[in-house]
């Protein structure tokens, strides 16, 4: 297995309402290179919040303070000399409900690139559309119909055209809140199927509530609790021999609701 | 016109209103009933008077057709109700005038309106939002005749002057001063309605361009913007509704000669202008003069009704798209 | 051994292309649109110190004091005499022309001669005010020389307050078309608000088949966005040549505007309506009351705030108005103030615009005046509706 430290959370502190609440508490966890790694934990754990720290996502609330080092690459993603928009472009996100843009299935895909000046229109930009929609084995489905509206596509499909959308970019990492939580079944597995081949490529970091998914697909886990990292090791290691009490207390609920 | 006429209307609906509520009233007390019945009677009122209004200008408008041709004033470029040398009705450089000056105020009220509504809705904490919003809208209340006086008093000396010192002739009353200041007027209606549109854009699209490494402004160009594209069409539409119908600052500021020109420094007569001047002479409703009023007011309504329904129509899209209401 | 290039210290791997260029482009953005905001804001603050530097001044008017001979010959048969040749063309007329009224009313005046404070011409207000004027070089000494015998006041210009329109911009007054401004909007508040109010309460509450309503909806839409100057041919066509209202008066321009601020009040009531919770009419039901009961006793209250504010608002709005009432007559020179609503009345906006069109320099510091009084009552108006709002809204907080 490749050990490559893409990503390290260190002494990380996070505060929402102007610093009267706070989220997160000294975190600190390393991310590895073409690993899926899921954040579990109960609701309001601050796994979400996590996430978004990664991509400085959390500047757009009002009243959030963050303090700590988030490194990726050697560099300090929240230094002064760094533009969140780039930190943005380098990593990109999935959310929790697809939300295409209103616009084309082809423009959903190409317009970020676009503006980036990573492609100008025609074979370049087409190519790209192609590869990136390729990748989430959405191509053979939609490329008939890539001037239809994005929103015009099932809920699986517009998820996964989501993720198109995000990986055009050639992010580094690519983070995932809960992606599959508002599918049914069949796309889930879908969704799921694209993961495991898009970490050939890429570093993902998912939030999921789902304990099978994360077993399924995450080669690392790690368990929060009341914005407490209580325990991060591999897939294996937590879901055979949790180490925390709080950890072996979770997964045992989480199983015994989920039958 | 005649008062049978009118009562036509008002029992023609109170009727179709009677068969439909029949059954549902007839089950109860007496003074429930007539409670009832009034309150229908002040909502069957309240509808006629779009067609009382209609049937009124329709009545002269067909008055003045008979005698005169409906083609010519629709084609015609002179107008003058001067009776002793022949007067004329030809109401295009009316329709000039005012789609001059309509022009002029839109050149002023878009992008200014639009723009304030971006920083309202995009960059505006809520505290400042809460303080612009209401402030700017204190424009659209100000008294159309104090808009035409500043316009006359304030605005048209210093277009004047300044054209002179460019060396352009320009009259005193013009076009550009009362367009500008009818800018001036649209704007908050623009803001209002673009603000209220913007902010119905779900917020997960700025979330997601934003995690798509776009800057702010390059979000709402790309994103916010095309989303709320039809919200802002209706609220341009709503604003050229407006500037046709604007009366009083083109009366003050814009002249009353029909006048056959694009040049906004001269002065030129609109529809709405026209209308006053008919009534301004001689009293008698009869005379051609005051029917081509009619007509003209017959033209206009069909005008701002047009617009309105479209603009409606954009609207309705715009809430259908995004589920919102609050239109 | 080739030297490794150094690295620049601010190179790392988040630095992409063309981003300053693009952050610059956002920044100008938003302070493009910061600055829009603040020139359209600007243009308040223009208006309100335009108006407010042109039209301060008419509330002082000038008097002077001049001797005055007042002779029988003076009162029966030219009151022009009374005053001295020299200053005959800088008292008012209006003075001059009401000195038999007032030596019949004190006739001890008869056959004095003294020197009295006398209302100035409108030209020697202005000249006195810094302003335009058409004085001759000579009439200019006169008064320099009054001024200097502290002969010349400016006074409170209660005239303006006091009188109706005159032919002398020194002796017009708005009071008349204050009054008929109160006349009018009560007529026009008469028609509309129980019209508007008991449409809104069976559209809301009682009406049911949803495409009817949609149409209602769409024609009172409509008739929301139809240009006021219509309603002006409306009321011309039906008040005045079918029903026969008078024209001119208070009672055909309060029917019309209330056609007109039908729909504001129609609009706001339904919102209002509407945004008392279901859960109250539920409660009513609940409680046994029917639909009525309910309605009147349980909904109405609670919605009460909102329709007066959207009734006072709709008041600010006809009292505004200008473009219909000028076809129905309300701008004729009506210097008298009316008393019944079938008297000729002129109105405040109107007679704005009647001064506005006047050629003297006094009109329009006069017109200027009218503005603040007009602007006065629209800002004493919408406090109202927002206090009513603010303090109710609190109250009846069911969210």
């Amino acid at each position: 297995m490749n050990n490559r430290i893409k990503a390290s959370v260190r002494d990380l502190n996070l505060w929402y309402d102007e610093g009267a609440k706070q989220i997160l508490y000294s975190i600190d966890m390393d991310i590895y290179a073409h690993q899926v790694t899921a954040l579990i934990g109960a609701s309001g754990c601050g796994k979400s919040s996590l996430l978004r720290c990664f991509n400085r996502m959390n500047e757009l609330i009002n009243g959030c303070k963050v303090r700590g080092e988030i490194v990726v690459d050697g560099k300090n993603i929240y230094d002064k000399d760094v533009s969140e928009v780039a930190v943005r472009t380098k990593i990109g996100m999935v959310f929790q409900k697809p939300n295409p843009f209103p616009k084309s299935i082809y423009d959903n895909i190409a317009h970020a690139p676009k503006i980036h000046g990573r492609v100008k229109r025609g074979l370049m930009c087409d190519k790209l559309v192609e590869e990136s929609l390729r990748r989430v084995s959405l191509w053979e489905d939609v490329k008939e119909k890539l001037k239809e509206m994005g929103t015009s596509l099932s809920g699986g499909e517009q998820q996964r055209l989501c993720i198109a959308r995000a990986i055009a970019l050639k992010p580094d990492i690519l983070l995932m809140d809960e992606p599959t939580s508002a599918l049914d079944p069949i796309s889930t597995q879908h969704i799921e199927e694209a993961i495991v081949e898009l970490k050939k490529s890429y570093t993902i970091i998912m939030v999921t509530h789902n304990l099978q998914q994360a077993k399924r697909i995450a080669d690392r886990v790690a368990f929060f609790h009341k914005g407490d990292l209580i325990e991060y090791n591999t897939s294996h290691e937590i879901f055979t021999h949790p180490q925390d009490k709080r950890t072996q207390e979770f997964i045992k609920d989480k199983y015994n609701q989920n039958g | 016109m005649d008062t049978v006429n009118i009562v036509m209307i008002v029992i023609i609906f109170a009727v179709l209103v009677y068969y439909w509520k029949k059954d549902r009233i007839d089950n109860r007390s007496k003074i429930e009933k007539s409670i009832e019945y009034m309150l229908i009677l002040s909502a069957v009122l309240s509808i006629a008077v779009l067609s009382i209004l209609e049937q009124s200008i329709l009545f002269y408008t067909s008055k003045f057709f008979d005698t005169h041709s409906m083609w010519y004033f629709f084609t015609g470029t002179q107008w003058s109700a001067d009776a002793l040398n022949g007067a004329k009705f030809g109401a295009v450089p009316l329709f000039l005038g005012t789609m001059v000056v309509a022009l002029i105020a839109m050149i002023v009220a878009v992008p200014i309106g639009v723009m304030s509504a971006i920083y309202l809705s995009e960059f505006a904490t809520a505290r400042k939002r809460e303080i612009y919003k209401p402030t700017l809208e204190i424009l659209s209340g100000i008294p159309t005749v104090v808009y035409g006086f500043f316009a006359a008093v304030t605005i048209a000396p210093v277009v004047v002057a300044f054209s002179n010192t460019l060396g352009i002739e320009a009259s005193h009353s013009n076009a550009l001063s009362s367009g500008v200041v009818m800018g001036i007027m649209i704007i908050p209606i623009i803001t209002s309605l673009s603000d209220d549109v913007i902010g119905a854009v779900p917020n997960h699209y700025r979330n997601t361009a934003l995690s798509l490494g776009l800057t702010q402004a390059e979000m709402i160009r790309f994103v916010v913007l095309p989303a709320a594209s039809h919200g802002i069409i209706a609220a341009v539409l709503l604003g050229v509704s407006r500037a046709l119908g604007e009366t009083m600052i083109v009366l003050m500021a814009a002249g009353m000669r029909p006048n056959m020109s694009l040049n906004p420094l001269e002065d030129m007569a609109t529809i709405t202008v026209t209308i006053v001047d008919a009534f301004s002479g001689d009293h008698d409703v009869t005379s051609d003069e005051t029917l081509s009023a009619f007509a003209l007011g017959f033209a206009l309504f069909v005008f701002t009704l047009m617009l309105n329904t479209v603009s409606i129509f954009f609207i309705r899209r715009f809430q259908k798209r995004y589920q919102y209401s609050n239109l | 051994m080739k030297k490794r290039r150094r690295r620049l210290p601010t190179k790392h791997p988040f630095e992409i292309r063309q981003l300053k260029s693009r952050s610059v482009k956002s920044y100008l953005f938003k302070w493009l649109s910061i600055l829009t905001i603040f020139f359209a804001l600007s243009f308040l603050f223009i208006f309100v110190s335009n108006v407010l530097y042109r039209g301060v001044s008419a509330f002082n008017q000038t008097y002077i004091q001049v001797p005055v001979d007042i002779t029988q010959y003076a009162v029966t048969t030219n009151p022009r005499v009374a005053i001295q040749r020299d200053h005959r063309k800088l008292v008012s007329r209006a003075w001059v022309r009401n000195l038999p009224q007032m030596v019949k009313e004190t006739p001890t005046l008869l056959n004095t001669r003294e020197e009295m404070w006398i209302l100035a011409d409108d030209e020697v207000d202005q000249y006195i005010k810094g302003k335009s004027n058409k004085l001759t070089s000579k009439d200019r000494a006169i008064i320099d020389k009054l001024k200097a015998q502290n002969k010349i006041d400016l006074r409170f210009n209660i005239i303006f307050f006091t009188q109706g329109d005159s032919k002398m911009p020194e002796y017009a007054g708005f009071l008349s078309a204050i009054k008929g401004t109160v006349m009018t909007v009560f007529v026009t508040m008469m028609v509309s608000f129980p019209i508007g109010v008991m449409t809104a309460i069976y559209l809301e509450e009682f009406a049911q088949d949803s495409r009817v309503t949609q149409i209602i909806e769409i024609n009172i839409n409509n008739l929301a966005s139809v240009p006021p100057i219509l309603f002006g041919l409306l009321g011309l066509a039906v008040f005045i040549n079918v029903i026969g209202v008078p024209r001119s008066s208070a009672l055909v321009g309060g029917l019309t505007l209330g056609l007109m601020t039908l729909p504001i009040i129609i609009v706001s009531t339904r919102t209002a309506l509407r945004s008392v919770p279901n859960a109250i009419r539920e409660a009513g039901f609940a409680l046994g009351l029917n639909k009525f009961q309910m309605v009147w006793g349980n909904v109405l209250p609670l919605a009460m705030p909102g329709i007066m504010t959207g009734s006072i608002i709709s008041l600010a709005h006809a009292i505004g108005e200008t473009s219909p009432l000028l076809l129905i007559g309300m701008i004729t020179f009506i210097p008298d103030s009316p008393s019944l609503v079938t008297d000729a009345t002129t109105v405040m906006s109107a007679q704005i615009y009647t001064w506005a069109s006047m050629p003297q320099g006094a009109y329009i510091e006069r017109t200027s005046a009218a503005i603040l009084i007009l602007l006065g009552v629209m800002v004493i108006l919408n406090m109202i509706a927002i206090m009513i709002r603010s303090r109710f809204s609190k109250r009846y907080n069911y969210e």
